[in-house]
C-alpha cells in the first residue's frame, strides 16, 4: 500500500470533491472538509504504528520515474526527522478545519479547498526525497496560503499576502537555481543528472561551490523560518491571516524552513554549513532576544504571538546550529512543540477575535470571570509556550540549551534570557487579558467556549501533557535518523580535516 | 525557348502537404464567404478548424520522414513539423475564441478567418524553410496577414492605429532582415541554409566580418518579430489596439514562428558562429526580460500587461538560445508550447470578461471576478501562476528546462538574472489574482458556459497547462527529438 502517497493526496482528492460541491451548502462542505482531513491523520497513525523506530534510513519509500530525461523521480520516504512533522501536519489539520467551522462564514467552499490543497503541499514537501519534487510541493503550499490571507485576511490582507509570496519566492527561486546546479554538477561528474537526495548526499562538491549553494538553500529556508533579519513578512502575514491560516502558518509552514535546513541545506553542503553555523547561531540568538523584546511592547495579541514565533524559532535554529545530538533532537522536538503551542495560542486568540473583532490587549481585561473555561484553556496553552516543566515546551528548550551550550557557551547564556523573557511577555499578556477588573461593557456580554471550540483545544492539551511528561517515544524514533545525519556530516567533514572541531562538540 | 534553359527543381508535393492543405483551407474560407448569408460567419471558423485538423494529421503522418522539396529550399523535418503542429494548436484555439469574440465585437467579416489561416500558412513556411528567401517569404505571408488582422476592427481608432504602427515598423524591420540575408548571400553565394553553414564553418577573417554584419542585421529583424528589447516598442500599442483574438495569435503564433526560424538559423546553420552571437543575445535576453517585466508592473490595461509579459517571455526564450545545445534547443520548443497554451488561455479570459461594447480590459474591471465566475477565476489563476513559473503548471517546467540548459552551459549569472525576473513577474501576475479574488467590484460577467466556443478554448488551455506541468516528459522528449532532427 503506497501509504505516503495516500497521506499526501487524500487532501487533494478532498479538495477536488469539495470543488464539485455546491457553494451554498456550508454544513456539508464543513463536514466534508473535516472528514477529508481526518483520513490522512488516520493514515499517518498507521504510518506511526508501522514505522521501525530503530532504523535511520527512509522508510515506506515509493519511487516512480517522472521526468526520465533529467532523472527526476516521484520519490517519497519518511524517516525519524520527517515522521513527526507529518503527524503534526495531519494532526493540526482537522483542528484547523474544525476551528474554521465557526469563524469562516463567507466563501466556505474556497476556504476549505485551499486548506486541503495546502495540506497536500506541506505533506508532499515533508516526504519528498527528490529535490525537484520537493521544490514543486514547496511552491504548491505557498499559493493556497496566499489566497487564505488575501481573501479571508484582515484589513491589510493584500499587502500581507503579496509580501508573503514575494519574500518566499525570492528565496525559493534561488534555491531552484542551486538545485539545478547540483543536478548538473552531478551530471558533469557522473554522466547523469540526479535530483535524488540520497544519491546527492554521497556527492561531495568543492567547498567554494558548496558555499554558494548553501547560501542559496539557506536563504530560502531562513526566509521561511523566518530568521532575523528576514522575518518582517511574518508578523504581517500572521496578523492578517484568518485564525486557521495563522495556525497552519505557525504550526507547519515555518517548520518547513527549519526542516529544510536539517534535511537539505546542512547534509548536502556539510563544509559550507559547518562554516556558516556560527553566523546562523548568532542570528538565531539575535532573533530569540529581539523577538522576545518586541513581544513585550506589542499592543496587538496576534502580533505578539507572531513575534513569539520569531523568538521560539530562534531556539530551533540555535539547536540545529549546535550540530550535536541533543541540540538537533531538541530543535526537532521544539518544532513539534512550537507547532502545537503556537497553533494553540493562535486558536485561543482567534476565539476572542471572533467574538470581539479586535486583537488589542487593552480592549480586554478580567475575562477570567466571564469566560472561565476559556481562561483555563488559554492558560495551559500559554504555559506550554512558556516552557513550563511538565509541559511539552520545556523538554525541547532544555535539550536545545544543553546542546547549544556545548557549542556556544556564551551565546547560549544570552539565549537563555529568551526563556525568561518568554515567560515575562506571555504571563504579562495573560495577566492583562484575563485578570483585573472586567470593566469593558463589550466583554461583559461574551459567551464562554462552545463544545465545538472545546473539542478544538482538547487534542492539543492532551498532546502538551503527553509530550511534556513522556517524550521518550518521540525522541527514540528521531534519534537514529538524527544520529545518522550527524555521523554523515562528521564523516564528510573528516574528509576535509575539520573533524576535530566537530569532535569537540 | 527560355523555359528549356531553366531546370525545374524536383518538387515533393508530399513534403509540403501541410502547407498545401492549410492554403487550400484558407482559400476555401474566402470562397465560402461569398456564399454565406447573414452576419454570422461561424461556419467559416468550422471550415478553418477542420482544415487545421487535416493539416495536423498530415504533419503527424510525416513525423517519421525527413523530406526536402524545391531543391532543398523547404525541409520538412521533425523540427518543422513540431512547429507546424504548434501553429495548428495556436491557430485552432484562436479560431475557437474568435468565433465567440467576433460576435461580441461585431467584426462581421469572413476575411478574418482566411487571414488567420494565411498567417498560419506563413508561419508553417517559416518553420520549414531551409533557404533564407523562403524564410523571408514565410515571414511576409505571415506578417502581411497579421498587419491586416490588427486593423480589421475598422470602427475602432486604436485598431487602425495598431495596424498602421505594426505595418510601418514591421516593414522597416523586415528591411533589416532582408539586408542581413543579402550580406549572408554575399558571403556564401547562396541563400540555402546548408550552403551558408558550409561557408560559415570555413570562413576566412574577411568572410567572418561580413557574416557578423549579416547576423547583426538579422538579429534586428527577428528581434522585432519576437518583440525583444530594444525592438519591442511596437508591441504594447499593437497588442492593445488589435482585436484580442488577433493579439493572442500575434503573441503566440507570430512569436513562435519567428523563434522557429531564428533558432534554426542561429542554433543550427550558424552554430559555429555562436561565440559571436551568443554574447549579443545574452545582452538582449537580459534587457528583454528586465524591461518586459519591470514595465509590466506599471500597466493598468490587461492587454498591455500581457504584451509586456510576452516581451519578457521572449527574453526567457532568448536565454534558451544563449544556452544552446540540445538541451537549450529542446527547452525552447517545450517552452513555446507551454507559453502558447497559457497565453492563449489568458487572452481567452480577457475575451470572456469583455461584453458587447464594453471591453473590460482594465485591471480594475477584474475586481471580484474570481467569485462571480468561479470557472474563469480558476482558469485565470492557473494561467497567471503558470506564466509566473509556479509549479505544478507547464510554465514552471518550461522555465526549469530553460534555466537548466543555461546552468548546464555555465551561464549561472544569466540564470540568476532570469529567476529574479521571474520574481518580479510574480508581482504583476499575482496582482491579477489580487484583483479577481481580493477586491470587490461590480462588472457584470457573461458566464463562459453560455459561450461554448470560448468555454472549449479555456478547457483546452487549462487542461494543456496542467498536463504539461504534471506530465512533461513525453512532450519534452518530442521536443528533444524535434530539435535533434536539425542534425
Amino acid at each position: 500500500m503506497p501509504l505516503l502517497s495516500l497521506i499526501v493526496f487524500t487532501p487533494l482528492l478532498g479538495a477536488i470533491v469539495l470543488m464539485l460541491m455546491r457553494a451554498d451548502q456550508h454544513a456539508a462542505l464543513r463536514r466534508g472538509a473535516f472528514l477529508f482531513s481526518l483520513v490522512p491523520f488516520g493514515f499517518s497513525i498507521l504510518l506511526l504504528a508501522r514505522f521501525t523506530p530503530t532504523e535511520a534510513v527512509f522508510q515506506f519509500t515509493e519511487k516512480a520515474a517522472w521526468i526520465p530525461s533529467f532523472a527526476i523521480n516521484y520519490a517519497l520516504g519518511v524517516d525519524g526527522i520527517s515522521l513527526f512533522l507529518v503527524l503534526l501536519t495531519t494532526f493540526l489539520m482537522p483542528i484547523v478545519v474544525l476551528s474554521g467551522w465557526g469563524d469562516i462564514h463567507k466563501r466556505v467552499k474556497e476556504y476549505m479547498v485551499f486548506l486541503l490543497l495546502m495540506e497536500t503541499g506541506m505533506l508532499g514537501a515533508l516526504v519528498a526525497t527528490d529535490l525537484f519534487l520537493f521544490y514543486v510541493f514547496w511552491e504548491v503550499m505557498l499559493i493556497p496560503m496566499y489566497f487564505l490571507i488575501g481573501i479571508w485576511g484582515g484589513q491589510r490582507h493584500i499587502y500581507a499576502a503579496i509580501k508573503l509570496v514575494l519574500y518566499t519566492m525570492a528565496g525559493s527561486l534561488l534555491m531552484l537555481v542551486a538545485i539545478v546546479y547540483l543536478a548538473v554538477a552531478h551530471q558533469q561528474q557522473f554522466g547523469q543528472y540526479s535530483f535524488d537526495l540520497q544519491r546527492l548526499l554521497e556527492f561531495t562538491l568543492p567547498v567554494t561551490t558548496q558555499r554558494w549553494l548553501f547560501a542559496a538553500f539557506a536563504l530560502a529556508f531562513a526566509i521561511k523560518v523566518p530568521m532575523f533579519p528576514l522575518h518582517t513578512w511574518l508578523p504581517d502575514a500572521h496578523t492578517e491571516a484568518p485564525t486557521g491560516g495563522s495556525v497552519i502558518l505557525a504550526g507547519v509552514l515555518l517548520k518547513m524552513g527549519t526542516y529544510g535546513f536539517l534535511r537539505f541545506a546542512i547534509p548536502l553542503f556539510p563544509q559550507a554549513a559547518f562554516e556558516a553555523m556560527p553566523l546562523i547561531a548568532t542570528l538565531a540568538i539575535i532573533g530569540i532576544v529581539y523577538g522576545a523584546l518586541v513581544c513585550m511592547v506589542q499592543p496587538d495579541l496576534k502580533r505578539l504571538v507572531a513575534y513569539s514565533s520569531v523568538s521560539h524559532l530562534g531556539f530551533v535554529m540555535l539547536g540545529l546550529a549546535a550540530l550535536n545530538t541533543q541540540g538537533v533532537q531538541g530543535s526537532l522536538y521544539q518544532m513539534l512543540n512550537h507547532g502545537l503551542s503556537t497553533g494553540g495560542l493562535f486558536l485561543a486568540v482567534g476565539v476572542i477575535y471572533e467574538r470581539r473583532h479586535t486583537r488589542l490587549i487593552k480592549e480586554f481585561g478580567g475575562l477570567w470571570a466571564q469566560l472561565p473555561v476559556y481562561a483555563a484553556i488559554f492558560m495551559v496553552v500559554m504555559l506550554s509556550s512558556v516552557g513550563l516543566p511538565g509541559l511539552n515546551g520545556f523538554v525541547g528548550e532544555f535539550l536545545i540549551l544543553i546542546g547549544a551550550f556545548k557549542a556556544y557557551p556564551t551565546g547560549t547564556a544570552i539565549a537563555s534570557s529568551g526563556v525568561i523573557l518568554g515567560a515575562v511577555y506571555l504571563l504579562w499578556m495573560y495577566q492583562r487579558v484575563m485578570f483585573g477588573p472586567l470593566d469593558n461593557p463589550e466583554n461583559q456580554k461574551l459567551k464562554d467556549l462552545s463544545t465545538r471550540e472545546i473539542l478544538v483545544f482538547v487534542p492539543l492539551i492532551i498532546m502538551f501533557f503527553v509530550m511534556g511528561i513522556y517524550p521518550k517515544p518521540f525522541l527514540s524514533r528521531m534519534e537514529p535518523s538524527v544520529q545518522a545525519t550527524l555521523a554523515r556530516l562528521e564523516k564528510k567533514l573528516a574528509e576535509t580535516g575539520s573533524s576535530n572541531q566537530v569532535a569537540q562538540r | 525557348m527560355l523555359y528549356r534553359m531553366i531546370n525545374p527543381p524536383e518538387i515533393s508535393w508530399i513534403a509540403i502537404l501541410p502547407v498545401l492543405l492549410l492554403s487550400a483551407t484558407a482559400m476555401l474560407t474566402m470562397v465560402a464567404d461569398l456564399w454565406t448569408d447573414g452576419p454570422d460567419r461561424e461556419g467559416l471558423g468550422w471550415i478553418g478548424l477542420v482544415g487545421l485538423m487535416a493539416t495536423a494529421i498530415a504533419a503527424v503522418a510525416l513525423w517519421n520522414t525527413k523530406l526536402t522539396s524545391f531543391a532543398g529550399a523547404v525541409v520538412v523535418d521533425r523540427y518543422g513539423l513540431f512547429f507546424t503542429l504548434l501553429f495548428c494548436v495556436a491557430a485552432g484555439l484562436t479560431l475557437l475564441m474568435s468565433m465567440s469574440y467576433l460576435e461580441q465585437t461585431d467584426i462581421r467579416t469572413g476575411d478574418y478567418y482566411s487571414l488567420i489561416l494565411f498567417s498560419t500558412v506563413g508561419m508553417v513556411v517559416m518553420a520549414t524553410a531551409a533557404d533564407l528567401i523562403v524564410v523571408f517569404l514565410g515571414l511576409e505571408v505571415m506578417s502581411i496577414a497579421a498587419y491586416a488582422l490588427a486593423g480589421i476592427w475598422r470602427s475602432q481608432v486604436r485598431s487602425n492605429e495598431a495596424a498602421l504602427k505594426y505595418f510601418l515598423l514591421g516593414a522597416f524591420a523586415t528591411g533589416f532582415l532582408l539586408f542581413g540575408i543579402a550580406l549572408l548571400y554575399g558571403v556564401a553565394g547562396t541563400t540555402t541554409l546548408t550552403g551558408i553553414a558550409q561557408t560559415a564553418s570555413g570562413a576566412t577573417a574577411e568572410q567572418r566580418t561580413l557574416l557578423i554584419a549579416g547576423m547583426a542585421l538579422m538579429i534586428v529583424g527577428f528581434g522585432f518579430k519576437v518583440a525583444a528589447v530594444p525592438f519591442h516598442a511596437w508591441a504594447p500599442d499593437v497588442y492593445e489596439g488589435a482585436p484580442t483574438s488577433v493579439t493572442a495569435l500575434m503573441a503566440v503564433g507570430v512569436k513562435s514562428a519567428a523563434f522557429a526560424a531564428f533558432a534554426r538559423i542561429f542554433m543550427h546553420t550558424l552554430a559555429v558562429m555562436s561565440p559571436d552571437w551568443s554574447a549579443v543575445l545574452w545582452v538582449l535576453a537580459v534587457l528583454t526580460m528586465t524591461v518586459g517585466n519591470v514595465t509590466a508592473l506599471l500597466q493598468r490595461n490587461i492587454k498591455r500587461m500581457l504584451a509586456y509579459s510576452s516581451i519578457a517571455h521572449a527574453g526567457y526564450l532568448l536565454v534558451g538560445m544563449v544556452a544552446g545545445g540540445e538541451l537549450g534547443g529542446s527547452a525552447i520548443l517545450f517552452y513555446l508550447l507551454a507559453y502558447t497554451l497559457m497565453t492563449l488561455g489568458a487572452f481567452s479570459v480577457v475575451i470572456a470578461l469583455g461584453r458587447r461594447g464594453q471591453p473590460n480590459e482594465n485591471l480594475e474591471d477584474y475586481a471580484g471576478a474570481g467569485f462571480r465566475s468561479p470557472f474563469l477565476g480558476m482558469a485565470m489563476s492557473i494561467f497567471m501562476l503558470s506564466l509566473a513559473g509556479i509549479p505544478p503548471f507547464g510554465g514552471f517546467v518550461g522555465k526549469f528546462y530553460i534555466f537548466s540548459a543555461a546552468v548546464k552551459s555555465g551561464y549561472i549569472g544569466l540564470t540568476v538574472i532570469g529567476v529574479m525576473n521571474s520574481l518580479i513577474s510574480v508581482y504583476y501576475y499575482v496582482g491579477v489574482l489580487v484583483r479577481m479574488y481580493m477586491t470587490d467590484g461590480g462588472v457584470e460577467i457573461t458566464q463562459p458556459s453560455s459561450r461554448p466556443y470560448l468555454f472549449a478554448t479555456l478547457v483546452v488551455a487549462v487542461a494543456g497547462t496542467i498536463a504539461l506541468g504534471l506530465f512533461p516528459s513525453t512532450l519534452f522528449e518530442v521536443a528533444r527529438q524535434s530539435f535533434l532532427a536539425l542534425g
